[in-house]
């Protein structure tokens, strides 16, 4: 077999999976599962062939699909370390969220449903991956939506799961209606949807789009914040917390919201520097408010919902400020740790028989061991605690801020630094330690092996992920942009491990000192907690966090309000005017010349002779008479 | 008096006048078959005195398959309308109007 087709089988192989569940194999559960666990295992094993044969430079498979005139649009594959490297993040930590959603799902009547969806997200993902121009990566972007509505409202019996899916696909479509204009402005300009020649024409003439280059560059920055649910198009992220845990670990850890970001770094080059500062801000103050709103939710979803939302503020932040390597790092381990992160919290509600509510919890750590050190795992990766993953991304971003002199947006990360620390010692304390607090925590037991197995992969992945060396090859990806890490080729482990400190010792500094002051906060206040003593002492700005600073009833009463109001006068006009006065005109008209032409019609022999021979009369007349 | 080209047309107009007259006035099926034979007839006569006054004998010829075809028309037609007469029990234009809508 040829290598160039190893991609393209890659790529395919989930929606030949989710293709054949859906037309023959939806009766059978274990013949579905191991079809879609199947194509996501071996797209994963394809993806280190891939490395392995070509290892990480730049090459590209492509067809040519469309040629209209000037437009040639192909649907190619393109492989660098940037999208190699995501491939490995989306099918590995993709397969190990497939095998244990076997074990979650198990007894939902909708199983084989659930792996047709999955699979047909796990194309759409790739598909966005391995995208070489803007009109394929649209589509797929456009797929991963369906998709994610699918799976979002996979128990759509249920109200609330039926409106977060709508919810999440409107929103997603708001970014992608900018998206969309941005893609257009940008081929107006350059002619081309090709992400290599694209770059290329910038490199040639950086002031290529002149005064439209930061319209542009936000518009396409809309559609990242929308995937990305950055503010104010964050809205939709909490609520998809209603479909099944995995689904939440796959969509809000390693794939749909990664997205956005994965999105940002492919086309980094495309954006100003005015564009870049509204980036870095957008992201991070979505960072901080989410943050925020994160301190005080009480549902073990939600918290790590707003969670994903403030590292993913984070990770926008981080390509605002140039660090698109940065940005990718933290990514990659956020990946690992938050798909932890979830899939332990999914464990955790298996065995409380579906409760969320972490003030119903307490003291599982002696019945759930297994989810309890994975669960420890992933909360110290995510507050940075070093040598755990989370430490050395989070430090590439902190380093970022710090080496780009904008202390501002710096002391914005390291309070999200400490208030992550603290929610997530808080949400630790309440659920692992302190007392039982209901039934269900008491009855609480293991989750089976093929729900522990997945975490205990993700455990490496999260210890380790820092020190493998993953930033290098991003930053040999961006190296262009960031001159400044191309010369840090081949470290040792031992470098590895000490980098954050010898590259900006006061960033990896405070960012420790901050995670210290979160946990500490947290073990003071929660530690033998019987009820969250926030909610007194903060008083209304408890009030506002619970209810997320108020934000969906703030849309609800502009946007939604506005929305139906211009919603009333387009079904006004279309029922009056369209239907009733040009459909109606139209119609009416032609149902009197029909009755008038009718009565001609009448059946008498000797009046259509009369009729005959008048015309043959005129015609005769006409001929001959002039 | 010399009979001519135009006297014959003119008999053959005036025969023709009176079928037409005939179609659209009589209501009688039959009446207004004989009327439509007149019609027939007068281009007939016209048919023949053109071959007459211009000497060639083609057109008298053509006359008799004419008169030939239209003795078997009016078998068939004379049949309809017996068919017709003896389903509706009638021979008037004014009962036969069913195809209006």
């Amino acid at each position: 077999m040829k290598l160039e087709a190893l991609p393209w089988i890659l790529l395919f192989l989930p929606l030949c999976a989710a293709g054949i569940i859906t037309l023959f194999t939806l009766r059978s559960q274990k013949l579905s599962a191991g079809l879609s666990i199947g194509a996501i295992v071996s797209g994963f094993v394809l993806a280190i062939a891939l490395i392995k044969s070509g290892g990480w430079e730049a090459r590209e498979f492509s067809l040519n699909w469309l040629s209209i005139g000037n437009l040639n649009v192909d649907f190619g594959l393109r492989l660098d370390a940037l999208s190699l490297m995501m491939l490995l993040i989306v099918t590995g930590v993709g397969s190990v969220i497939h095998i244990y959603s076997y074990g979650y799902m198990h007894e939902d009547e909708g199983f084989s449903r659930f792996f047709a969806c999955l699979s047909l997200f796990t194309f759409s993902m790739l598909g966005i991956v391995l995208a070489n121009n803007f009109l394929q990566l649209f589509i797929f972007w456009e797929l991963v939506g369906v998709s994610s509505y699918l799976l979002i409202g996979f128990w759509f019996d249920k109200a609330s799961a039926a409106d977060a899916s709508k919810k999440a696909f409107l929103t997603n479509r708001i970014g992608d209606f900018g998206f969309m204009l941005g893609i257009l402005t940008v081929f107006a300009v350059v002619g081309s949807l090709n992400f290599a020649v694209i770059q290329e024409q910038f490199k040639a003439n950086p002031a290529l789009m002149g005064g439209s280059a930061t319209l542009a560059g936000l518009l396409i920055f809309c559609g990242a914040m929308g995937k990305s649910a950055q503010f104010p198009l964050h809205v939709w992220l909490p609520d998809a917390m209603e479909g099944p845990t995995p689904v939440s670990a796959l969509i809000h850890a390693a794939t749909m919201v990664a997205a956005g970001v994965y999105m940002l770094c492919r086309v980094v080059f495309l954006f100003t520097p005015e564009a870049l500062t509204v980036i870095s801000w957008i992201g991070g103050f979505t960072a901080l408010l989410a943050a925020l709103i994160a301190v005080q939710q009480n549902d073990i979803k939600r918290i790590l919902a707003y969670s994903t939302l403030s590292q993913l503020g984070y990770m926008v932040m981080a390509v605002g400020l140039g660090g698109a390597g940065a940005a990718m790092f933290h990514l990659t381990t956020h990946a690992f740790f938050k798909a932890l992160l979830f899939l332990g919290a999914g464990s955790v509600i298996h065995a409380m028989h579906h409760e969320q509510d972490i003030w119903k919890m307490g003291a599982l750590r002696k019945k759930m061991p297994v989810t309890f050190w994975t669960f420890l795992v992933g909360t110290l990766a995510l507050c940075g605690v070093p040598p755990f993953s989370g430490f050395y991304s989070k430090d590439a971003i902190l380093a970022q801020a710090w080496h780009a002199h904008n202390y501002p947006l710096f002391v914005i990360a390291v309070s999200v630094a400490v208030l992550t620390a603290f929610y997530m010692f808080r949400l630790f304390f309440v659920v692992w330690v302190g007392d039982v607090r209901s039934a269900e925590a008491g009855h609480a037991h293991e989750s089976p092996g093929v729900m522990i197995w997945p975490l205990r992969a993700l455990v490496v992945l999260a210890l380790f992920g820092g020190v493998l060396g993953i930033n290098e090859i991003f930053a040999a990806q961006f190296s262009a942009a960031e001159h400044a890490e191309a010369s840090e080729h081949g470290l040792t482990l031992l470098q590895r491990i000490a980098e954050p400190f010898t590259n900006a010792p006061v960033a990896a500094g405070i960012g420790i000192i901050a995670t210290l002051i979160g946990f500490l906060t947290a073990r003071g206040l929660y530690a033998t907690a019987k009820s969250d003593p926030l909610t007194s002492k903060l008083g209304w700005m408890s009030r506002a966090m619970a209810n997320r600073f108020y934000f969906d009833e703030i849309y609800e009463a502009t946007v939604i309000r506005i929305h139906d109001l211009a919603g009333t006068i387009s079904n006004w006009i279309d029922s009056w005017i369209i239907e009733g006065l040009c459909i109606g005109v139209v119609r009416g008209g032609t149902d009197l010349t029909g009755r008038a032409l009718r009565l001609v019609q009448t059946g008498n022999l000797q009046t259509y002779a009369f009729l005959f021979v008048l015309g043959v009369a005129v015609v005769l007349w006409l001929t001959l008479g002039k | 008096m010399n009979v001519g080209l135009e006297h014959y047309l003119v008999v053959s107009a005036l025969l023709f006048a009176l079928g037409l007259l005939g179609v659209i006035t009589r209501r009688n099926l039959i009446v207004m078959y004989m009327s439509l034979e007149l019609m027939l007839n007068s281009a007939n006569l016209a048919l023949v005195s053109f071959s007459r006054f211009n000497d060639n004998l083609n057109g008298q010829v053509m006359v008799f398959f004419i008169i030939t075809v239209a003795a078997a028309e009016v078998a068939v037609g004379l049949a309809l309308i017996v068919a017709l007469y003896r389903k509706r029990q009638s021979a008037h234009v004014e009962d036969l109007t069913s195809m209006k809508l």
